[in-house]
């Protein structure tokens, strides 16, 4: 974990209305690891006051880069970003998919995204082991906002129908699981709360294990606030932090 | 050679900034990030006898140039704190305080004095923002008399440092100043999180679990400092001051209100290296103004003395 002033490299439109930012970092991108994310501080100003989480979405050399869309203040500022401005980045940060991807104990990984969710995969398809078999599934709420880079052949779900499965993305795992069968699946997924909650289920329903990233509001990024509890599903504690124990759990311990 | 030190019971900090209790863990948690040995003390999140779990999700919320919380308290408790962080501690340069959140006044007792036979330990900050469970939950730092007893009851039981914290959402913060003054207390922390709430109004639920939170950041920074001024006309003992602050220019601004040193809260979640960046500010300020001493900047205001803060206000 380190805290550094990068410089953007640039600022792109890579589905409609979905941004990628990159910047250049030897020091984030070389400690890296999928489903690891950075905090952001977009200005230097008072307002937005807090740093912003987003997962890192690709690593080339020294270039780091996250996707968004604008949806406030903080997102609003960082779309419009130049080559060559400034951004305050903390991280890389958590435990990412790492030790669940690397296992010996799975042969096929199915990976799920809804919507923006799809963040942490282009990383983690870079770097998983050419012994696992991987299947790809994501949903977005229609063709042009699927976020393709970096993920090659992907099963696609669209709410309105305009691309592949006409439906959410859960329900396209479940019918395809229906008619195929993978050696030792293990899912890898992110998304929004209610996707993966299904997916939690599905995934005990079924005997599969399940790895989430989830999100929710952070002050510190890096456990000095406290702000950021999950609850686990008998566990030790009664809650864990999603910015240092997370952002992925094994959906089997905490309540997603 | 400029004196940045200064002293609270005989307890020297090397610096006049600190770290805030809730916002710096138990000082140990970045490392990477800042070098702890440069701030001038460190206060702990706040502990009970207890570990606390704290309250459910969400327990942040940001507002404009601020944020709501909600932590609950949630704590390791002493013993995991004796057991596990004061090792780690006693090899830190720079002071620790240790906080104590307490829901009867017999639970502030046993914590001090848990604690007080460490050495790393300097001295206490006691967080009265806490609900008194045997009185309906009712915050005992709004109600002096509590204060008071608290106050007397802990200085009964160290010689080390007894640091006040007092909470904003009162009517007189003077007035608990003066009754944690008057029952022996070294110092006072000012201030605490204000009351403060946040709707969501697309799904009409309130921006964190508990309805109601603890404001802080910069949002709050002009009412601390006027609870620092008010404490100041009012009490002899030093003033830690809080608040808002994010910079060296905040930090002399509170130093001038009335406050002998100051805390960083919210804005180590920025930037957690914040506290030795303003320490770092005050100094060189100094040097530029040829101020020898930091403390020659302590309610160095230029004020009309004479008008009561009360009066001024009608
Ligand atoms: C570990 C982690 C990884 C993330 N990765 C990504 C990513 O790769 N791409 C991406 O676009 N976003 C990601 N997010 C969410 C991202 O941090 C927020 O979208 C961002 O903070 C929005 O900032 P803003 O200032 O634009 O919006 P704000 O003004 O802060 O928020 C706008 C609205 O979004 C809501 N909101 C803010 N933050 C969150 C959140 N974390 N979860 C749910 N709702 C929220 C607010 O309540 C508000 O209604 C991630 C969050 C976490 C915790
Ligand atoms: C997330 C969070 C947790 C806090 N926890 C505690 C605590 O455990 N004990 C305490 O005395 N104060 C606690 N505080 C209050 C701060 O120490 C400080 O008094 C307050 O935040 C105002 O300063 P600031 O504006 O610089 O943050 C907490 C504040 C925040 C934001
Ligand atoms: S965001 Fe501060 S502890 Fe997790």
């Amino acid at each position: 974990m380190i805290q550094t002033h990068a410089p953007v490299h640039s600022v792109e439109e890579i589905a409609s209305g979905i941004f990628r930012l990159s910047f250049r970092s030897r020091e984030v991108a070389s400690a890296a690891l999928p489903g690891q994310f950075v905090n952001v501080k977009v200005n230097d100003s008072l307002f937005p006051l807090l740093r912003r989480p987003f997962s890192i979405f690709s690593v080339e050399s020294e270039a780091v880069s996250i996707v968004f869309n604008v949806i406030g203040e903080g997102t609003r500022i960082l779309v419009s970003k130049k080559p060559g401005d400034v951004v305050d980045v903390i991280g890389p940060l958590g435990n990412g998919f790492s030790v669940a991807m690397d296992s010996k104990n799975y042969k096929t990984a199915l990976i799920v995204a809804g919507g923006l969710g799809i963040a942490p995969f282009p990383f983690l398809l870079s770097q998983i082991g050419k012994d696992k078999k991987v299947l790809s599934f994501t949903g977005a709420r229609t063709s042009n906002q699927i976020v393709r880079l970096g993920m090659g052949h992907m099963h696609i779900a669209t709410d309105d129908g305009s691309e592949g499965f006409a439906g959410n993305v859960v329900d396209l795992l479940e019918e395809h699981l229906s008619h195929h069968h993978y050696e030792l699946p293990r899912i890898f997924c992110c998304g929004p709360a209610r996707m993966l909650k299904r997916l939690s289920d599905f995934a005990q329903k079924k005997g599969i294990e399940c790895y989430a990233s989830l999100e929710c509001a952070m002050a510190c990024g890096v456990g000095l606030c406290q702000g950021c509890p999950v609850e686990t599903i008998n566990g030790k504690k009664k809650y864990v932090l999603v910015c240092k124990e997370g952002p992925v759990f094994e959906t089997s311990t905490v309540f997603v | 050679m400029m004196n940045e030190t200064f002293t609270i019971a005989g307890v020297t900090f090397r610096n006049r900034v600190l770290v805030a209790s809730g916002t710096f863990g138990y000082g140990d948690e970045v490392p990477e990030l800042v070098d702890a040995d440069k701030l001038g003390g460190i206060v702990t999140k706040s502990l009970s006898m207890k570990p606390r779990d704290g309250n459910p999700a969400p327990r942040i919320a940001e507002t404009a140039s601020g944020m709501l919380n909600s932590i609950g308290l949630a704590n390791i408790g002493v013993q995991k704190f004796i057991d596990e962080k004061i090792p780690k501690l006693s090899s830190f340069a720079s002071t620790v305080i240790a906080n104590i959140a307490a829901s009867s006044v017999e639970e502030y007792c046993a914590v001090l004095e848990a604690l007080d036979p460490f050495k790393v330990v300097a001295g206490f900050e006691i967080n009265v923002s806490c609900p008194n469970v045997k009185e309906g939950g009712l915050s005992f730092g709004t109600d002096k008399v509590k204060v008071a007893l608290i106050t007397r009851e802990l200085r009964r039981r160290t010689k080390k440092p007894l640091i006040i914290k007092l909470t904003p959402n009162v009517t007189h913060i003077s007035e608990f100043a003066l009754a944690a003054e008057s029952e022996g207390a070294d110092a006072v922390s000012v201030i605490n999180t204000l009351i403060g709430m946040a709707i969501d109004i697309r799904t009409r639920k309130t921006r964190i679990s508990t309805i109601t939170g603890g404001l802080s950041g910069p949002a709050i920074k002009p009412i601390a400092i006027a609870k620092v001024y008010e404490v100041y006309r009012a009490v002899q003992i030093p003033i830690i001051g809080i608040g808002g602050i994010t910079s060296w220019e905040d930090a002399v601004e509170f130093l001038l209100a009335g406050a002998s040193a100051v805390q960083i809260g919210t804005y180590n979640f920025v930037d957690p290296s914040a506290g030795v960046k303003v320490a770092e500010g005050i100094k060189l300020f100094c040097e530029k103004q040829s101020i020898g001493n930091v403390g020659e900047l302590v309610g160095a205001m230029e004020a009309q003395r004479s008008l009561s803060v009360i009066e001024s206000w009608l």
